[in-house]
């Protein structure tokens, strides 16, 4: 040791000042303590499908662990392309128009970087997912979020972003169906929105990686109306719908150009998804409806469930549209989401997620993942109603 | 298959309560039609999957592949009813292939399924031949894993 000093300010100014992740601390407590049943998981509890792991391992045993093209597969991204296609209706070449990436996040923290000069603004609606302002913040841009209306079931509607946008906007991010409210946006919502994108030559990020998950009405992506797909950016992936999380796999497709854009800083920092990963994924678009439509299949039961429980006990929750999330309002308690959820878990041990988690209009709101055992959700059930009765008739 | 059955064959313990929410139908439907069902016959019972390995006790299941001579008014259905009657028969399937029934036996002992085989079954008129297979180990029945594997466990609390 020579007692050197270093920089006070070493850590770069936008990085110093991001906040951490709202769920940080309560993931520390929680994972000290034991038999929790947790509510507050965002990756399915299905393990990926045994067909896609054993071409994992088959890729393995054959030797296939090199690097691939800086796009991804040729074989994969033509599959995706086709898939795409079929499922979502907008058509992409597979030699410039599709970009594998590590997971949705990877994608969506290229199309900032490669879209925004400094100081532009990006608008996204919340709750959210946590990682779009610090995304956009460490791309330099401005986080600029909509708080929606939990009254309009956390749609975000054309007029509130009308009054967003100003000179300095460049994208609009879209997540429907919401993490973490489950909503889904109706589609003339979405045409709205999506002509103000035209009229003001904004970007649209559309988030569709709950898109299979949507249980009342087909999902419909910005992608594919009319006249968008050239300035739009559809991110999808296998996490939730194959359940493949740890396969850290998703992919972009949108015009060549910003695809171009993208894949210039994925060659120099990320090089390409692994290829493992890949192999798995052509494997995952050979037959993906029956693994698919299974997993939903129960989604949808526990969906039923979980929303016929909250109202069974008196605790208001929007009906989830799709993803695998509830969102029960326990604003009734006299409680802040954080003091709820803190209290959830110390008396009954059920782990939910804080609504302000997810944004400042989540207060009032706790985040219920059911992508979890029926067993488990049922016993969550059991307690979350005896915790909140304990706490209503408190109040009262 | 209807989303009902299909609950109940993963679980009949489910009560028609909790049936009803996973459904979004009333109470009242439910057991209407879980009753339906038992009257008609679809259901026609509810057993337990139970690990016999890990029991201490003495049973031998046998899978019997048999070839029989079908009847001219009947085919295999009356010498197949004729078979099941007994107790010691757990399943019995009519099958495509090199057989025609199987069955699926259990017994106290290898002493009781040799004379099952050997004084019931194979006199049974139109039994051609018999072909006795012993069962050493169940590893899946009704499609439940008889052993628990280490569950991989997930972050508890995750964005």
């Amino acid at each position: 040791m020579n007692g050197s000093k270093s920089r006070p300010d070493r850590i770069a100014s936008h990085v110093r000042t991001m906040p951490p992740s709202g769920i940080r601390d309560f993931f520390d407590i929680v994972s000290t303590m034991k038999d929790v049943i947790s509510l507050g998981i965002g990756e399915p509890d299905f393990v990926t499908p045994w067909h896609i792991r054993e071409s994992a391992i088959y890729s393995l045993e054959r030797g296939i662990t090199s690097y691939t093209s800086n796009l991804g597969l040729l074989k994969l991204r033509q599959a995706l392309a086709g898939y795409v296609e079929r499922v979502f209706g907008a058509s992409y070449n597979p030699a410039n128009e599709v970009l594998v990436t590590v997971g949705v996040s990877e994608a969506l923290d290229l199309a900032m970087r490669a879209i925004l000069e400094p100081g532009d603004e990006v608008i996204f609606h919340e709750p959210c997912y946590v990682s779009y302002g610090p995304v956009i913040a460490f791309a330099y841009g401005k986080p600029v979020p909509i708080q929606t209306d939990p009254q309009g079931g956390f749609v975000l509607t054309a007029a509130q972003v009308a009054a967003a946008i100003t000179p300095r906007t460049r994208a609009i991010i879209l997540n429907y169906p919401n993490n973490p409210t489950g909503a889904c946006l109706p589609e003339a919502e979405l045409k709205a929105i999506c002509d103000l994108a035209v009229k003001h030559d904004l970007i649209v990020i559309a988030d569709d990686i709950y898109a299979e998950l949507s249980y009342d009405h087909p999902h419909v992506s910005a992608a594919s109306l009319p006249g968008l797909k050239d300035r739009t950016i559809f991110l999808h992936g296998f996490s939730k719908a194959w359940a493949m999380t740890g396969f850290r796999l998703g992919y972009a497709c949108g015009p060549a150009d910003l695809i171009g854009a993208m894949m210039k800083i994925h060659q120099y920092t990320m090089l390409c998804a692994p290829i493992t990963s890949q192999e798995a994924a052509i494997e995952a678009l050979k037959h993906p409806d029956q693994d698919i439509n299974g997993m939903k299949a129960e989604y949808q039961r526990r969906r039923n469930f979980i929303h016929a429980s909250f109202t069974e006990m008196g605790i208001p929750c929007p009906r989830p549209a799709g993803a695998f999330y509830a969102f029960p309002n326990i604003a009734a308690t006299g409680m802040t989401s954080k003091a709820f959820a803190y209290g959830l878990l110390d008396e009954e041990k059920v782990a939910v997620v804080p609504g302000t988690a997810f944004g400042p209009c989540g207060e009032g709101y706790v985040r219920c993942s059911y992508a979890t055992s029926m067993d488990q959700i049922k016993e969550a059930m059991v307690r979350f109603k005896r915790f909140a009765h304990k706490r209503l008739a408190a109040k009262a | 298959m209807d989303e009902l059955l299909k609950l109940l064959k993963k679980n009949a313990l489910e009560t028609p309560e909790d049936l009803a929410k996973m459904l979004g139908l009333p109470v009242a439907a439910v057991k209407a039609r879980i009753a339906e069902y038992e009257k008609s016959g679809v259901i026609r019972g509810y057993q337990a999957v139970v690990n016999q390995d890990q029991l201490d006790i003495n049973l031998v299941t046998a899978v019997i592949e048999v070839k029989v001579t079908p009847e001219r008014e009947g085919g295999f259905n009356h010498i197949a009813a004729r078979i099941s009657k007994f107790e010691e028969v757990q399943s019995l399937y009519l099958m495509s292939g090199t057989f025609d029934l199987l069955i699926f036996i259990s017994g106290q002992s290898l002493k009781d399924v040799a004379f099952f085989v050997s004084d019931k079954l194979a006199t049974i008129p139109g039994v051609i031949s018999t072909s006795t297979h012993f069962m050493l180990k169940t590893y899946k029945d009704h499609g439940v894993l008889m052993e628990t594997e280490d569950e991989y466990e997930r972050l508890k609390v995750s964005p």
